[in-house]
């Protein structure tokens, strides 16, 4: 995994994690590798992915069978979900705005983009 | 698991190396050394395994005093040295002659630590290049299941595959008993490994936090105008803009810069100790 300068690593871990479930890689209920397994393939420290783990945890996007492991929440898809577009309307949103206002598009003229993009890269 | 207190040490008289030193290391955690050239970062890692006296003070690990060099003290400290001598027989009766030192030897282990750097196992010592003979060594040391781990430099001479396979076993290797210490000038090999750093300069530890600790109170970012209503502890001008260390406000977590971190600590020191008392 290539890791981005801009955030810190436990974050970027979260991000992996909430992919591979969005993507429907791993299901919920289901087991999710051990910290260990994913410190050493994501070649990172087993503390910080301990980090991510407690952080999701948190969330509720995995949970804890003690002795066992962690597993992904049963209503993941839709916490991860949330939490996502939270990040995304105030963190991405914005400067997206701030183009559309500067250039003057109809929010309606962008739908056919949209459709278009969501055709040819998820169908 | 390792405590150092007052340490004295010089090489020549009237040219102190170290003087009243001390650090504090706790199993569980992977401590990256940092220091410039000579500022003493092998010495101090030969006076922890005991290969030097302290003049004054103490360097106690695992609750013995470690020049005394007792055999319950010696078969839980390995010390992976930058160079080092390999006698010249093959894997096999290396593994014969020194593994029965060490208690906890796993065998195992270090036939998948060799397997992963692709080392065969019955070639001969003398027949390798500098860089398969440390793989060799690095093996050795993890297999050994000692509490204490040392390594000086451990990645230099290692190729750009061989690195990534030395996180994965470094990575492996950690558990809540064992305390790791690294002493490194490629931050960047090792940076998502180390969760603790350690900055030795003028004859003290100037620096001693984890990673998690630093980013709490300090934000790494790559800016491309500064702006001057921000307080800039550190900068680092480039093309690609201006790499910059700031007091982190707003509770955001950026990814650690070593190297900014290092230099910072360096030329800016007392605004940025200020920030971690």
């Amino acid at each position: 995994m290539e890791f981005k300068d801009s955030q810190a690593i436990y974050l970027q871990i979260a991000d992996y994690i909430c992919e591979q479930v969005l993507l429907r890689k791993w299901q919920p209920e289901e087991r999710i590798p051990s910290v260990r397994e994913l410190a050493v393939s994501l070649e990172v420290n087993p503390n910080t992915v301990m980090r991510t783990c407690e952080l999701l945890q948190q969330q509720e996007i995995i949970y804890n069978k003690r002795g066992i492991g962690y597993f992904i929440s049963g209503d993941a898809v839709k916490k991860i979900k949330q939490f996502k577009k939270e990040t995304f309307i105030t963190n991405e949103l914005p400067s997206l705005f701030r183009s559309i206002y500067l250039l003057d598009i109809d929010l309606d003229e962008l739908k056919p983009y949209y459709e278009k993009f969501k055709k040819s890269n998820f169908k | 698991m390792i405590t150092i207190t007052s340490l004295k040490f010089s090489y020549r008289k009237r040219k102190p190396l170290f003087e009243d030193l001390n650090l504090s290391l706790s199993a569980g955690h992977i401590y990256g050394l940092l220091g410039k050239n000579g500022a003493g970062k092998s010495t101090l890692l030969k006076q922890i395994a005991g290969l030097l006296f302290p003049d004054g003070g103490k360097c106690l690990v695992m609750g013995r005093h470690s020049f005394k060099r007792e055999p319950a003290f010696l078969q839980e400290i390995f010390l992976v040295p930058e160079e080092f001598y390999l006698p010249k027989v093959s894997i096999r009766t290396y593994v014969k002659n020194y593994a029965p030192f060490y208690p906890n030897f796993d065998e195992s282990a270090f036939h998948s630590y060799l397997k992963e750097f692709d080392i065969p196992y019955d070639q001969q010592l003398a027949n390798m290049s500098y860089g398969q003979k440390k793989k060799v060594i690095i093996s050795f040391a993890l297999a050994a299941n000692t509490k204490v781990l040392i390594m000086d430099e451990p990645t230099n001479g290692l190729d750009i595959p061989s690195k990534s396979q030395f996180r994965k076993v470094i990575a492996a290797a950690v558990s809540e008993e064992k305390c790791i210490v690294i002493s490194t000038h490629q931050v960047r090999d090792l940076d998502n490994l180390i969760d603790s750093i350690v900055i030795i300069d003028e004859h003290k530890i100037i620096f001693n936090q984890s990673v998690d600790t630093v980013t709490d109170k300090l934000s790494f970012k790559l800016l491309h105008q500064l702006d001057d209503r921000q307080q800039v502890l550190y900068k680092d001008s480039s093309l690609r803009g201006h790499s910059v260390i700031l007091k982190n406000e707003n509770m955001e977590h950026s990814k650690i810069d070593m190297e900014l971190l290092f230099n910072a600590v360096l030329s800016n020191r007392q605004p940025i100790q200020e920030l971690f008392n």
